[in-house]
């Protein structure tokens, strides 16, 4: 049995019918078809698969498509606007916050989340709050300085740090 | 090389824009109309015979387009798995390896059987429904046990579980150093079992064209034309009926070189439905099949003179193979020839043995033998440096192979090319602020805190490989490098490489090289990889720290000859003698006479006209080929400081500190990325990580990230880097290999550091992973 579920994804809307054991993360891959969106582990380590949902991270493995029905999803595709770079974005650019780049795009939605909730993080917060992210190549150095650099650069454009705030819409 | 701007500069990712924007190109990224999912059913246990398969309710499921057993393969695929000589040319023992099992099952997760469906969901349900009867056989887990005569067989009617046994050099080599010795030291030192974990699995897109018998695979792989070569010969296809594609690929660390089961399979799949076939591996599926790391025990001993002269080594390694010898698991033996390490000695008796098991097989992960060579060697010079109180700093700074000695043939004939380990070790000491670390360290034990500082003054070697260097251990195969260069009419340069980048950022570092050397804007020079549809006709792939000290050259060799060919075409152009035509600054020019000049693009815009010289033909393009004379021989110190709680055991690194030489630097910013990396996975393997079965059953019970552990961001400190530099003068950029450095070295450091909190408690040695448990029973024990 197929359920309908009506979601905004970046900014627009869908209807689909699905499976009621369709994962979130699985129904973003397929039906929007928004692959930026990983899968790294099945079992909610990773964190490769975060988004923002209503404004809040959460491993979208975690949850059913189902109960993602009337709610406001953010992914990675949905952080750059009209061609600009997410701050956040820029900054894993600038400090070589990526190698191989797949586990990035949770890592800048988990990192978008925690500078929204504590814009001016320490570094231990930093390391704190993206526990739940793995990453296998850059041993973290350069993902912590990347949110640093990103929490500089938003703390000076109130706009982009309202945007944030409100989970990237 | 001409005087340089980007060689050596800071360049952003050329990659980055579209991995951090969600619009990368991986490979569940990839699908083709009307694919079929493939799911797999795999043996639950480590080693059984298969005695029926019954897929009728599979068979009836909803959205099941087929299912098959071996049998159903066995018109498909021929041959078996293939194992490269690597340093062990001559084994005792290679399993027959079909990528399905028939008969026996012999590690947990051996496919038995495949199902295709129109979803993945229909894959994996329909594949939960075929009954399989298995007779559950003795798992044969314990090396040693395994070495014994009356031990069951991994593989049931084989005369033993050898795989290989090698002595590189007898006792007799090492006799008159032990002789001389004052002091001999001894230690078994344990290689912990590691699963690689690229935070993206494996997965295969395959679609057999059934009419144009045409084969593309889709793949995440370190080495499309190994592939090629591999599936398109147990096909029965030509190579070139075989295109592979490796897009983006979410990491590698060695899992992603070997041919893999799925990849025969998948294919043949495509072959048999006549439609396309898609297979994701799920993250348990990787932990149990994609092959493993480390996984053995050295026995060593090690003479020394009272003064902490380093006189002679023995050493026998043990490798855990498991149940079918891995394409490059003898590559692993390498730890042998490097267990000298950076120090000088009169003889080194080494010996390895290949033992199987009813685990996954072993292979190549990051550093691949050059990790447990530095582990044991850095272990054993701090354990004669202990009992022999000396400090650690001087007792490697006696034994060094000196500057002046280089080139140094070390113990197994190896030719080190070039170093300078005191000056890596001073430099390292200050950045650590040393004595300042002992003092404190001599604060805290009065308070009964356990502070240690390990050294790791590693050295490796890698750019594989020179058939020259490594044909006495390879049996003569040449891992060279390919390129091709092509300069389009409006010239635009395009550049092949038999690389492949998963993470390396060779998309940036490689047209770094080409624009400085051609002169030309680093905008038009464009790089493409992993497609054996495009440029040379074989590609040897990446790992082993061998794409820039290999690859690279081999494109700037084929740079070099673009521009002996638009020095030629320039000349007639000039109206000058070609000899007279020298090329600067991206224009060939008239020497003396700056002015009597042609641009690049004007030379190549002429490469495609009819106004050539006699006998020239269009075009302007090049293929070269790198066979090096040598390796190349990286080194460096790190140092490590951890504190072990005196409640809990648990071991927290404080401070790492890391100066590495890679020779030539092209791109800071991604030589240090590549270090933070590979050091975090080499603390990984001191302090977290083991792949664990159980001992009778052989289960694998660490199957999930959940059981398994990555450190996180939290469990990580800052890491402090400098460099030093020492060129290469094994090749024309001057540069070594900078990939698998910080993995070869941090094991050591970290372990050093926890042995060195401990010794007020009397404990010598430390095996890994250090976790709380294992170093709370230890505290424990040496306090009673």
């Amino acid at each position: 049995m197929k359920h309908k579920v009506t979601t905004t994804v970046n900014g627009r809307k869908h209807e689909h019918e699905v499976e009621p054991r369709l994962l979130l993360v699985h129904y973003l891959r397929d039906e929007p078809g928004l692959t930026g969106t990983h899968i790294g582990c099945d079992t909610s380590q990773c964190g490769a698969c975060t988004i923002h949902v209503d404004g809040k991270a959460v491993k979208s493995c975690t949850m059913f498509a189902v109960q993602a029905d009337g709610k406001s999803l953010t992914t990675i595709e949905g952080m750059a606007k009209d061609g600009e770079l997410h701050p956040i974005q820029q900054a894993f650019w600038d400090e070589h916050g990526l190698q191989c780049g797949y586990c990035t795009p949770g890592f800048i939605m988990a990192a978008a989340y925690l500078l929204g909730q504590n814009p001016n993080p320490t570094e231990d917060e930093i390391r704190k709050g993206l526990e739940g992210n793995l990453c296998r190549c850059t041993g973290y150095v350069n993902i912590v300085k990347a949110v640093q650099t990103a929490a500089k650069t938003m703390s000076t454009s109130p706009a982009r740090k309202a945007t944030v705030a409100a989970g990237g819409n | 090389m001409a005087v340089s701007q980007l060689v050596g500069a800071k360049i952003h990712r050329r990659e980055d824009p579209r991995l951090i924007t969600g619009h990368g190109h991986y490979i569940d990224d990839f699908t083709r109309q009307g694919a079929a999912h493939a799911a797999f059913v795999r043996s639950p246990f480590a080693h059984a015979r298969i005695k029926s398969i019954d897929v009728t309710d599979a068979s009836k499921a909803p959205g099941v387009a087929g299912v098959y057993t071996a049998r159903d393969f066995k018109g498909q695929l021929a041959g078996t798995h293939p194992a490269a000589p690597a340093f062990v040319a001559d084994k005792k023992y290679i399993p027959e390896r079909f990528p399905i099992a028939e008969k026996e099952a012999c590690y947990q997760g051996e496919i038995v059987a495949a199902v295709l469906a129109e979803t993945k969901g229909q894959a994996a349900d329909a594949a939960n429904l075929i009954q399989v009867v298995y007779e559950e056989l003795p798992a044969v887990m314990d090396l040693e046990k395994a070495m014994a005569s009356g031990s069951p067989k991994v593989h049931e009617g084989a005369a033993d579980n050898i795989s290989w046994d090698m002595t590189y050099t007898g006792p007799d080599v090492s006799e008159a150093a032990f002789k001389e010795a004052d002091v001999v030291v001894e230690e078994r030192i344990l290689q912990n079992r590691l699963a690689p974990v690229p935070m993206e699995p494996r997965g295969v897109l395959a679609e057999f064209e059934t009419y144009d018998k045409k084969l593309t695979i889709w793949m995440s792989s370190q080495n499309p034309h190994f592939i090629r070569l591999f599936v398109s010969g147990a096909m029965g296809l030509k190579e070139s009926q075989v295109r592979v594609i490796s897009p983006d690929v979410g990491g590698g660390f060695g899992s992603k070189i070997s041919p893999y089961p799925e990849d025969y399979l998948v294919p043949a799949l495509s072959r048999l439905a006549e439609r396309p076939v898609k297979w994701i591996e799920t993250r348990t599926e990787s932990i149990q099949n994609a092959t493993h790391g480390r996984g053995q025990f050295y026995d060593v001993e090690v003479a020394a003179k009272k003064d902490g002269t380093l006189l002679g080594m023995r050493m026998t390694q043990f490798l855990d193979v498991g149940a079918y010898v891995g394409t490059f698991s003898a590559f692993q033996a390498c730890a042998c020839l490097m267990a000298g390490g950076a120090y000088k000695w009169k003889g080194i008796s080494a010996r390895t043995i290949g033992i199987l098991t009813n685990r996954v097989p072993t292979d190549p992960y990051r550093g691949a033998g050059r990790p447990e060579a530095t582990h044991l060697v850095e272990r054993m010079v701090d354990l004669v440096a202990r009992e022999l109180k000396i400090d650690p700093v001087e007792i490697r700074k006696k034994n060094f192979i000196q500057p002046q000695e280089f080139p140094y043939t070390q113990n197994f004939g190896l030719v080190v090319d070039s170093g300078e380990y005191a000056r890596a070790l001073d430099v390292a000491l200050k950045l650590a602020g040393y004595d300042d670390l002992r003092k404190r360290q001599a604060d805290l034990r009065k308070q009964g805190r356990y502070l240690g500082i390990g050294l790791s003054t590693w050295i490796e070697l890698c750019g594989f490989g020179p058939s020259a260097a490594t044909a006495p251990a390879t049996g003569g195969i040449a891992l060279v490098e390919s390129a091709q260069v092509r300069v389009t009419p409006t010239g635009s340069v395009i550049v092949y490489t038999g690389t492949h980048s998963h993470g390396q950022g060779h998309e940036t570092t490689f047209p770094q090289i080409v624009a400085d050397q051609l002169g030309v804007p680093y905008e038009s020079v464009e790089l493409r990889h992993g497609d054996t549809a495009e440029g040379t006709a074989f590609g040897y792939g990446t790992y082993g720290s061998r794409s820039l000290a290999v690859g690279g050259v081999a494109i700037s060799k084929a740079v070099g000859k673009v521009i002996d060919k638009g020095k030629k075409l320039a000349a007639h152009m000039l109206e000058a003698a070609e000899e007279d035509v020298v090329y600067e600054h991206g224009a060939f020019h008239v020497k003396g006479s700056p002015d009597k000049s042609k641009a690049f693009g004007e030379v190549a815009f002429a490469s495609y006209g009819m106004n050539l010289p006699e006998g020239m033909e269009q075009g302007l393009e090049a293929v070269a080929y790198f066979d090096p004379p040598n390796l190349v021989w990286p080194f460096g110190t790190h140092i490590a400081v951890v504190e072990v709680d005196a409640e809990t055991g648990s071991a927290k690194l404080e401070k790492y500190i890391a100066v590495d030489d890679c020779g030539n630097i092209i791109n800071p910013m991604i030589v240090d990325g590549q270090i933070h990396g590979g050091i975090v996975q080499g603390v990984a393997q001191a302090l977290y990580e083991e792949v664990v079965y159980d001992d009778e059953t052989g289960q694998l019970k660490t199957g999930t990230l959940l059981d398994y552990m990555l450190p996180s961001a939290n469990e990580i400190p800052p890491l402090s880097l400098d460099h030093t530099i020492t060129p290469s003068p094994t090749n024309d950029l001057g540069v070594k290999g900078i990939g698998e450095a910080g993995t070869i070295a941090a094991s050591a450091a970290v372990i050093n550091a926890v042995c060195d909190a401990l010794s007020p408690l009397g404990i010598k040695h430390v095996d890994m992973p250090a976790s709380p448990d294992r170093l709370w029973k230890m505290m424990k024990e040496a306090r009673q």
